[in-house]
């Protein structure tokens, strides 16, 4: 049997969607009794929150005045101190998991597994490297602790129909003093969750401007879709890092995208190729993106985004 | 501050689309080029930037593979650094007993600062900094745009999923770096020749006593599934029509 503890990740009493992704990927592992571990100052609301995530029995809740900002170097050690007895450590493959699981790997001497994409067994799993241009079946030690990161975006969240005993529990272990939190600069958006909308905008470098900018944002608007963008427009200023799609941004799954005005470089295409449905808007007729497209138009965005806009809003 | 070390790994270049071999067995790196992982060049540059402003004595750049690592290491000698370690092994080394190599070297340089790439673009682990940085016992500040150090403290602005978030912590510390931290120098040809003349101390694996961890197996390599060959519409009528024709607006 595996028993399987999940670190929840969440902000400001809401537990984050990617704690459900999380579970549904644990809950394929056969014969799994799924527990979460909820690290806060506070953690009453968000423990109540993962105690309906279905598949999971126990809410453990660390309540510490050190979790108020979850920094890998204090939630590591807690991790570990209340990791006795499970055979599997999972977290996300957000930036908070992948910033905290390898510290918790480490400090139980073993080597961790990024980006689960699909259960093959208890200990074996599928991943991808090299910007998702091979996938790899890999196969952990059966008699060590199994630190994994989860890609959420091959997983949807779990259902909301569950009912998790919530337990209060201790971490005793020494927290370190040598990182402090600041500040955090949350990007302000009424817009829906990149990371969760079922319809993504993005634009690319052939925007030009962080004024030209705003015709992605205005369709997204007409669309009620989340706005990304190519590491190009990221690079040149048009928007703020949290919008960056890639290999090294976020790795997103909507019903539908739109591409506009971006080439389609591997490590673009590593994050969108999950997608439902893929538009490409592009005047470059041989852009590498309308390989992947399912939709593909050829010509001058600022004169075919007007028009979408307008046809989608009529 | 004195010393930082800088980890440089020598990977397929980012240009390159990678190919698994037919039966399963890798990838085909054969003949196919090689560069230091992209954002350890980004770490290199931050590191010479630092000494450049008077901030550190030196940079040493380090490397974990065969003698054909040195490649990368002589390209991080002519971008700057002083001095290059390579640690040779022919084995392929996972990120623990990486980062283990990473800690028997700090045992002996003693450096202030060590600098990484988020990830390597081969396996896209994004782990040794963080696991090194557990073994050490100092912090960490991961996926790092911008590294300010004020005497035995840096403030570390992270790019996180929902903005930026800012750090600080106390030195010695790990810090890995993401995309937009600077963009590297050319290296020019009498920058070559110099680094020719820099030394570059080779150490076998073994002579560190490193614990060698048990590493996840690879079992089986497989290309992605591809998607359906799409349609290419005329207009916007025709996009709008095929966007319904999916349920999808």
């Amino acid at each position: 049997m595996s028993k399987i503890l999940l670190i929840a990740e969440h902000a400001n009493g809401i537990l984050n969607s990617s704690t459900g992704k999380c579970v549904a990927c644990a809950a394929e592992i056969p014969d799994a009794e799924i527990h979460v571990a909820v690290f806060a100052d506070d953690g009453a609301a968000v423990a109540a929150q993962a105690a309906n995530l279905a598949s999971v029995t126990s809410i453990l809740v660390v309540d510490n005045p050190a979790n108020a900002n979850l920094l890998a170097a204090t939630l590591a050690p807690q991790v570990v101190a209340i990791s006795a007895g499970y055979t599997h450590i999972f977290g996300p493959s957000t930036t908070f998991g992948k910033d905290l699981m390898p510290r918790v790997a480490a400090l139980l001497g073993v080597n961790q597994i990024s980006d689960i994409m699909e259960v093959i067994g208890s200990h074996s799993f599928k991943r991808p490297i090299y910007a998702g241009n091979a996938l790899v079946t890999v196969e952990a030690p059966a008699d060590k602790t199994l630190v994994a990161t989860v890609r959420v975006a091959s997983y949807q969240a779990i259902a909301g129909d569950g009912s998790a005993n919530i337990d209060a529990v201790t971490a005793d272990t020494e927290l370190p003093g040598h990182t402090r939190f600041i500040e955090l600069q949350a990007g302000k958006s009424d817009r829906p969750d990149l990371q969760t909308a079922a319809r993504v905008v993005a634009g690319g470098r052939a925007l030009g401007s962080e004024e030209s900018f705003d015709l992605i944002f205005k369709l997204a608007d007409a669309l009620g879709a989340g706005v990304g963008a190519s590491r190009a427009a990221v690079d040149a200023g048009y928007v703020p890092n949290e919008t960056q799609i890639g290999q090294t941004g976020k790795i997103i799954a909507p019903e539908l995208y739109i591409a506009i005005g971006i080439s389609g470089a591997i490590q673009h295409v590593t994050g969108i190729k999950d997608a439902g449905t893929i538009v490409a808007i592009n005047k470059d007729p041989d852009a590498p993106i309308f390989e992947i497209a399912d939709i593909g138009i050829v010509g001058d965005l600022f004169a075919i985004l007007p028009e979408l806009q307008e046809a989608v809003s009529a | 501050m004195d010393k930082i070390l800088v980890g440089l790994k020598r990977v397929v270049d980012y240009n390159v689309r990678v190919r698994v071999r037919s039966d399963g067995s890798g990838v085909e790196t054969d003949g196919v080029k090689m560069s230091i992982n992209p954002f350890d060049e980004i770490a290199i540059e931050e590191a010479l930037r630092i000494k450049e402003r008077g901030d550190a004595n030196e940079v040493i750049v380090v490397s974990i593979g065969t003698s054909d690592a040195q490649q990368q290491l002589r390209t991080g000698l002519a971008m700057g650094a002083d001095r290059a370690i390579l640690v040779e092994t022919a084995d392929a080394v996972d990120a623990l007993t990486g980062a283990r190599v990473f800690q028997a070297l700090i045992e002996r340089e003693s450096p202030d600062l060590v600098l990484l790439g988020k990830q390597a673009i081969d396996d896209d682990n994004s782990q040794t900094g963080q696991m090194l940085a557990a073994l050490w016992g100092r912090p960490q500040a991961t996926f790092a745009s911008t590294l300010v150090i004020e005497g035995d403290k840096a403030t570390v602005t992270r790019e996180v999923d929902v903005g930026l978030e800012i750090v600080e912590v106390d030195l010695p510390a790990v810090v890995t770096v993401d995309l937009r931290m600077n963009d590297p120098r050319y290296v020019k040809l009498p920058d070559i020749m110099k680094a020719k003349k820099k030394p570059l101390d080779q150490i076998p694996l073994a002579d560190l006593n490193v614990e060698q961890a048990v590493g996840i197996d690879e079992v089986k390599f497989e290309p992605p599934m591809e998607r359906d060959k799409g349609v290419i519409v005329e207009d916007v009528t025709g996009l709008v029509a095929a966007l319904n024709d999916k349920g999808l607006i």
